[in-house]
């Protein structure tokens, strides 16, 4: 895992330091304007997010059924994750809310139910912190229940009125906001990937650590 | 036994996260309403409205910086914490084997 990180390191940063560059040169939005430019990693972020519901909810069926105390490892990283890049979105979206809409914040179905997904895994890991033995089965139920979640948060602005912009942003993108678009979705791929491994392997020794400290009071 | 058992309970643990999953989308889309509210598209525009410039330019500068300095001071809580917990290893490893 090690070998991956300076790599990684070196291209989250140069990706980051492009992106802001390709963002100020892609076109401003007829109806938002400026303000419009945040959704090249507001969106991002999200989907993130979402990408570490999916991976701490899979590997907590796994530890779930398997016992397997790595897939617990690989949940926590997840779950810790999925709050950290959930508040990126829970910041920047009043922020373009302001601009856009007049409001930092409305009970809109999509901001509520994302951010009782938020809530769900700001939960997840007070359980693991504070919850005592046993305490690992009952976040990764929190987990499979977070993740069966996202269908909902993802199709809620399609199906109710709602001021926040549809799914269908993303797919009728023109060329001018597209590249920028996806430029930031790698980016933020690579810093993912790179924030994980490092809190992946924080995790697996933190194990050790308690392994051996159970190993010496043995002796 | 225990195999078939195992995949049993693979098998049934999964069908509740898809079921879960089917029954959170069919409320969604059972209670259809006509989309008109959001946009279905992004429209690309030249120039900026002028009266847009000031004001949101701050917030937008205000919403890359957040994710800038929260993103490395993340990542270097990790490694902070990661330096203590490696230390405390080699440590314990070094007592035990003693």
């Amino acid at each position: 895992m090690r070998k991956f990180f300076a790599p990684l390191l070196v291209l989250a940063i140069l990706l980051m330091v492009v992106a802001p560059v390709l963002i100020a040169e892609a076109p401003y939005e007829a109806t938002m304007g400026l303000i419009q430019k945040i959704f090249y990693f507001h969106v991002p972020s999200a989907m993130m997010m979402m990408l570490s519901v999916f991976i701490c909810g899979i590997w907590s069926i796994i530890f779930l059924l398997k016992k397997r105390p790595a897939a617990d490892h690989v949940a926590v990283t997840a779950g810790e994750l999925a709050v950290v890049f959930g508040l990126f979105v829970l910041v920047t979206g009043p922020l373009w809310a302001r601009i856009a809409w007049g409001v930092w914040w409305t009970w809109d179905v999509r901001l509520t139910s994302y951010f009782l997904l938020w809530m769900i895994f700001v939960g997840y890991l007070l359980v693991r912190k504070y919850g005592g033995p046993g305490s690992d089965k009952l976040s990764a139920a929190m987990a499979i229940f977070g993740m069966a979640n996202v269908p909902f948060v993802y199709v809620s602005v399609d199906i109710w009125r709602t001021m926040h912009p549809k799914t269908t942003v993303v797919t009728t993108l023109g060329e001018g906001m597209a590249i920028p678009f996806w430029f930031c979705v790698f980016a933020f791929l690579v810093v993912y990937s790179l924030v994980f491994v490092s809190r992946l392997r924080l995790e697996e020794q933190r194990a050790r650590v308690e392994q051996l400290f159970l190993e010496a009071s043995d002796i | 036994m225990k195999m078939l058992s195992s995949f049993c309970r693979c098998v049934w643990v999964s069908g509740v996260a898809v079921a879960l999953m089917l029954m959170t989308t069919a409320t969604a889309w059972a209670q259809q309403v006509p989309p008109e509210g959001g946009l279905e598209g992004f429209v690309p525009a030249n120039s900026l409205p002028p009266a847009q410039r000031m004001p949101a330019a701050p917030l937008l500068i205000a919403a890359y910086a957040f994710i800038w300095v929260a993103l490395l001071v993340y990542l270097w809580f990790i490694w902070r914490r990661l330096g203590r917990v490696e230390t405390e290893l080699r440590q314990m490893e070094g007592q035990l084997r003693k």
